[in-house]
């Protein structure tokens, strides 16, 4: 458990408080996006208000998380609680505890599996995920043209993604040829992709559904020189498909975000709600939006790991 | 006679009715940019196993691997791209970071060795130890994200796994010489036979005058110059490296080795065997990937099914044979 202490207790006036945050380690390149956010947030939100301190935890399975927010209750009297569950099940009844003890809750990207137990949510929306991806697709093919999927970890969350996608290129003559789990790993989205190209002698598009399988399948499609034939959309913001969306790449057209910087809106909503009268209770949805070459420079964190 | 001569064919029949199955359920199969494909990508996997046949021979184990081959990836990705500005964008920096991979691996083997044979600690616990230290250390290095190579670094380097010979690419022709010569060494070397000698009794190895610590620490550095060699031909795959490099390698790697019919428990080791094992596994998950036959979210039951049945046919032909 890292202590980021904010110093001079009590420097502005301010009520001292200890917000807690824990979330999954940074194992996958949009984990790591996510702990550099987090990091940063804090170290911003240090100087702003030096009487607040925060306590980050970083946990690589749902058994340690539970310990880390039981430890953050016994020995930092935290205030608040900024929570991304590793998964939904397990995590649900340490944190409707740390919410009967009286603390602020506020619960980040997974939802825990009973609803009311939060103060505040926020989260990526996987539906607007999937719908934005597949109105992309909708609109810029002919019907009776090909495409593949590449799915994540199998998750009830890439289910919602996928369902909303096919639901948006309802009707809209496209055949999807096949879906396979690329389990959002570049080496495996590379593997599933040298067979779709040796299954289907036509492929028009490809839905990679996360930045990095995008990259395993660009390098896939370019050992096999089909280049000219398809184009890729991937999904989440990483750093160096923005910067080749920014270059206009016609492999690329755009991206649909998913963005690792949603802790920060999470961490920020939290103080907020000890330093301002504004309510910050309730559900905060961050839109899916499309990075296209004309807003990609907004989108572009060229110091973030992802 | 004959039942000895058919468990030691075992996996063979088993590879070739594979083939055939995959060959009727869809010809792409047997094209050859499909065979490149499924041997090139076989090739780390089956150059970690040759050694891991070694280490598993000497009554070893290493689950390391796989956290060993993506930090090599890291380091060697990240030497490359400090070396670049000082000696150019040349072959010269590719050697210097292939020296960097196989040497780093060298030393990742003889750490595990070392403790293992000199600290006495159990090999399970050693290489689960250093499995974590080795995933968390690459983590760090790419600082959560991937670590990548320079776009022109990159260029260069790329052919090593893309070109070779006609459509024999580098990584099957590497795959294919360290098998023959691993083959050999465990077949007609001293040092094979004293692996097997310590796999089956090293109490009496080492009445026999065998070196056995020695033995056992090069077994572990074999194997770990071998994935070093892998990281050689992975890294200019998608010349990235990332926490999530190499996850389940080393479950992959002793899988084939046992598929392949050496002893768990050490004792025999056939190299020849360990290369049908990487060969059956990868040729499922590309035959599953080809055919939908079953939803993918069985992939890995039909997997794991296979290599239970594998061993248990082997068992009960072993037990048949030496009755």
């Amino acid at each position: 458990m890292v202590g980021v202490s904010g110093g001079a207790v009590l420097a502005q006036g301010g009520e001292k408080k200890v917000i807690g945050i824990s979330i999954p380690s940074a194992t996958h390149g949009f984990m790591g996006g996510l702990n550099w956010h987090a990091q940063e947030t804090i170290k911003r939100l240090n100087t702003t208000y030096p009487h607040i301190e925060f306590v980050l935890s970083t946990a690589g399975d749902a058994s340690k998380q539970v310990n880390d927010i039981e430890d953050m209750i016994a020995t930092r009297n935290i205030d608040a609680l900024v929570v991304l569950p590793f998964e939904s099940e397990p995590l649900t009844a340490p944190v409707k505890s740390v919410k009967e003890a009286g603390k602020w809750v506020t619960v980040v990207d997974r939802g825990l599996s009973e609803e009311g137990i939060e103060d505040l949510y926020v989260a990526g929306d996987n539906t607007a995920f999937g719908r934005v991806a597949g109105d992309y697709f909708k609109a810029h093919l002919k019907s009776g043209a090909k495409i593949v999927i590449l799915r994540g970890i199998p998750t009830t969350l890439d289910n919602e993604r996928v369902e909303a996608f096919e639901k948006a290129i309802d009707g809209s003559g496209i055949e999807i040829l096949d879906k396979q789990h690329g389990n959002w790993n570049r080496d495996d989205a590379f593997k599933v992709m040298q067979d779709y190209l040796t299954k289907f002698p036509q492929i028009d598009a490809v839905w990679a559904a996360d930045d990095d399988m995008a990259l395993g399948v660009l390098e896939a499609i370019s050992a096999s020189k089909r280049e000219k034939e398809m184009w890729v959309i991937g999904g989440a913001g990483m750093k160096e498909i923005v910067k080749r969306i920014m270059d206009k790449d016609p492999q690329l057209p755009v991206d649909v975000t998913y963005p690792p910087a949603l802790i920060s809106s999470a961490i920020e909503m939290t103080v907020l709600n000890f330093e301002s009268d504004a309510p910050m209770s309730g559900r905060f949805i961050i839109g899916s939006r499309l990075i296209t070459p004309e807003n990609a420079a907004k989108f572009y964190f060229p110091d973030s790991p992802f | 006679m004959k039942r000895i001569n058919f468990h030691v064919l075992g996996p063979l029949v088993a590879l070739v009715l594979l083939i055939l199955l995959g060959w009727f359920l869809n010809p792409a199969f047997l094209a050859p940019a499909n065979i490149t494909n499924v041997l090139a990508r076989s090739a780390f996997i089956g150059l970690i196993a040759v050694g891991m046949t070694f280490v598993i021979t000497s009554g070893g184990l290493d689950l390391s691997v796989g956290s060993m081959a993506a930090f090599l990836a890291g380091i060697t990705i990240m030497a490359i791209n400090a070396l670049a500005p000082y000696t150019g964008v040349n072959w010269g920096t590719v050697l210097l970071g292939m020296g960097v991979a196989l040497f780093g691996g060298l030393l990742a083997g003889t750490i595990n060795g070392t403790l293992i044979t000199k600290a006495r600690i159990e090999p399970f616990i050693v290489t689960l130890g250093t499995m974590g230290i080795f995933r968390s250390l690459v983590t760090w290095l790419a600082d959560g994200g991937t670590l990548s190579l320079t776009s022109d670094m990159r260029t260069l380097y790329r052919p090593v796994y893309y070109s070779g010979i006609g459509w024999i690419t580098w990584p099957i022709i590497t795959f294919a010489v360290v098998a023959i010569l691993g083959e050999l060494m465990m077949r007609h070397t001293r040092f094979g036979r004293y692996v097997e000698a310590i796999g089956s009794n090293d109490r009496v190895a080492r009445y026999s005058a065998v070196n056995v610590n020695r033995i056992k620490l090069m077994t572990y550095m074999l194997l770990g110059a071998l994935v070093g060699l892998a990281v050689i031909i992975y890294v200019p795959r998608l010349g990235s490296a990332s926490g999530s490099t190499g996850i389940g390698w080393e479950l992959e790697a002793i899988a084939s080795v046992i598929i392949g019919g050496t002893a768990l428990k050490g004792g025999t080791g056939r190299v020849w065997g360990t290369v049908v094992g990487v060969l059956i596994l990868s040729l499922i998950d590309n035959i599953l990937n080809l055919t939908s036959l079953v939803s993918p979210y069985l992939n890995g039951a039909i997997q794991g099914v296979i290599i239970v049945l594998a061993v248990v046919l082997q068992r009960e032909k072993r037990t048949a044979g030496e009755r």
